[in-house]
């Protein structure tokens, strides 16, 4: 379902150019779990962004669902955004003068979807991270997982085919990050395309499918390795 | 997104933000109400005179001895005509019959005198009519006897304030003045009234016309008012006065003549156009609101940077963006002039309380004009920052760097 081909990606930084992206290639199909490392800098974000559709590649082509992503009217990718993808930040990024529950609705009330319908779907999330009781909570009233929870049930409650999380334990301790990292298992278990950026080793190698990014190339497919052996084997 | 969700979502944003919302509110509110209050005070004006013109209460012409030859303009009070206005005229226009009273004036000035206290004054000659003419009363004594039509006689009425002023509490009528040359004796005092039109009749002396002839020495009128009957026909009216003064002036028609609805047309112009001057600089205060939304929105924008990279993020269009930020400045011009509205009139019914005279009210264009105005400031000034809104990157955004101001 998403497929990348020849991406390229240059950031001007100060009066250097950055190449954040070179020519690169990636084909995910529906239900993966995969993890993105490498070290700072490398491009892993950038790699997040343009699959969330927040970036468009300088060349180079982005097929989502078989359609030309690069190409669509900013309209389009904003609908794209909100109906088939989630987002999860390091920041949590939720709003702070919003509850929790209201954070929740954010996206459905941006598509325009009634009061009513979008309570029941915000409550029946916020369930689901088992934060029900903490619906009425304004951010600065929760921990650090709970905020994290609060980002992933607003992440899910469009029901998005793909879940892009950007270091979603960086700002956690050891033990929140734990519950994340299986509320996130859990969904990919029930069918939606996890994708995480992390330089966590341990965290990274949970997932089925690895990535390693270095200077703007993906290094390393942990697929494409394994369909290379299992050609190996059949030869 | 829903209008609904709008709303209430711009009302979480003003809760999060009192001081700032309380500040632009009242920038708005007192852009409106100083519209809607200073246009009040115009239209007051306007009512007041109108009020005075109609406290006189029957129809006036005015008859103004020379020829102006162009409409419109001030009539020559002072101009000086090829040949006099004569009270012999005057008696001719009597006869009309729509006439129902005519008062032949002539006006010069003269030093009062009592004892020792003298003032400069203002002398108007004429005849009883004036005083139905002018719905002129007095206050104490009489107003000029019968016989003064067509005589000199030595009495006269006294303006209220000339009156207080020559002999202060003390009793006036009988008493003897002097006026210029001449000793007359008081007669009457009138009732104190404040100016009207153009004449502050209170520091006046009125003497027979006969008697003013000869103390200027000049047979020559300075105006002639002329009261209508209740069912004249202005028009042929016109037409007849001035045909008499054709006859009397061997063919020449020079005299003026104003009517009391010219008149007031003419200051009812005025008052209007000043109004609408009043109503204009009070919108600059809308325009100094504006400008501080702008200042407050750009502002506001990169402190949400964030909140604008998130709700990109979650699927806000750019349209979206700009859509929410210029509501939320439509909302609160929508707010600021409720305030507004409701603060003006409630000035204005307390004005009306205390200060009865003055017929203070919002002109009906006023409350309309300042909203408006106001709506349309609180557009133009967030456009810029709503697009600039709308234009940040999300990625940028979200790390709270990019797009114009701070980064």
């Amino acid at each position: 379902m998403i497929e990348l081909q020849g991406v390229n990606k240059t950031y001007q930084v100060g009066d250097s150019p950055l190449r954040a992206l070179r020519d690169v290639d990636l084909l995910v199909g529906e239900g993966e779990y995969l993890s993105v490392m490498g070290p700072s800098g490398s491009g892993k974000s950038t790699l997040l962004n343009m699959i969330g559709l927040l970036d468009r590649p300088d060349s180079g082509s982005y097929l989502l669902d078989e359609v030309h992503t690069e190409t669509l009217p900013e309209e389009q990718r904003a609908q794209f955004r909100g109906e088939q993808i989630g987002f999860i930040f390091q920041s949590f990024h939720l709003v702070s003068r919003l509850t929790a529950l209201e954070n929740v609705e954010l996206p459905m009330m941006l598509a325009g979807v009634s009061l009513r319908e979008r309570r029941i779907a915000a409550h029946e999330v916020l369930a689901q991270v088992g934060l029900e009781a903490w619906s009425g909570h304004h951010p600065n009233q929760l921990s650090g997982g709970q905020l994290q929870r609060v980002a992933i049930a607003r992440a899910i409650v469009m029901k998005p085919r793909i879940l892009l999380a950007d270091e979603p334990t960086g700002n956690l301790d050891q033990a929140s990050g734990q519950e994340i990292i299986s509320v996130l298992e859990n969904l990919n278990a029930e069918g939606i395309t996890l994708m995480m950026v992390t330089h966590d080793l341990n965290l990274g190698q949970r997932a089925r499918r690895q990535i390693r990014m270095v200077d703007g190339q993906i290094e390393a497919d942990s697929r494409t390795e394994t369909d290379a052996r299992a050609d190996h084997a059949t030869v | 997104m829903q209008l609904s969700d709008q709303i209430r979502f711009n009302g979480q944003i003003f809760l999060r933000h009192r001081v700032r919302t309380g500040l632009l509110l009242m920038a708005v509110g007192l852009g409106v109400a100083s519209v809607i209050l200073l246009t009040s005070l115009g239209e007051g004006a306007r009512r007041y005179v109108y009020q005075e013109f109609s406290a006189l209460g029957n129809q006036l012409l005015i008859v103004f001895p020379g020829r102006k030859e162009t409409t419109g303009g001030t009539p020559p009070v002072y101009g000086t005509a090829p040949r006099d206005l004569t009270l012999e005229d005057a008696m001719a226009m009597s006869r009309i019959p729509s006439v129902k009273a005519v008062a032949p004036i002539i006006a010069g000035t003269a030093a009062i005198a009592v004892d020792n206290i003298s003032r400069e004054s203002i002398v108007l000659g004429s005849t009883p009519e004036i005083f139905q003419v002018r719905q002129l009363e007095v206050s104490q004594g009489k107003i000029l006897p019968d016989r003064t039509r067509s005589e000199a006689m030595a009495v006269c009425v006294l303006g209220a304030k000339l009156k207080r002023e020559l002999f202060g509490h003390g009793r006036a009528i009988g008493e003897w003045i002097r006026a210029g040359d001449r000793r007359m004796r008081v007669v009457g005092v009138l009732v104190e009234r404040g100016e009207s039109l153009g004449m502050d009749l209170s520091d006046m002396i009125i003497v027979p016309v006969r008697t003013a002839e000869q103390m200027f020495n000049s047979p020559g009128l300075f105006r002639i008012l002329i009261e209508l009957a209740g069912n004249a026909d202005l028009p042929r009216t016109e037409s007849r006065i001035k045909a008499i003064i054709r006859e009397r002036h061997e063919g020449d028609e020079d005299i003026t003549l104003v009517s009391q609805d010219a008149m007031l047309a003419s200051f009812d112009n005025i008052l209007a156009t000043l109004t609408l001057a009043i109503a204009a600089i009070a919108a600059i205060s809308l325009l100094v609101a504006g400008i501080l939304i702008m200042n407050l929105s750009l502002i506001s924008v990169s402190q949400r940077k964030r909140e604008i990279g998130l709700l990109k993020a979650i699927g806000a269009s750019s349209a979206q963006v700009r859509q929410l930020f210029l509501g939320e400045s439509l909302m609160l011009v929508s707010l600021g002039s409720v305030a507004g509205v409701i603060f003006a009139w409630a000035v204005v019914l307390i004005i009306g309380r205390l200060w009865p005279v003055f017929p203070i009210f919002p002109p009906w264009w006023s409350v309309p004009a300042a909203v408006g105005t106001a709506l349309l400031a609180g557009l133009v000034f967030s456009l810029m920052p709503a697009r600039r809104a709308a234009a940040l990157d999300p990625v940028l955004a979200l790390s709270g760097q990019g797009g114009g101001q701070g980064g």
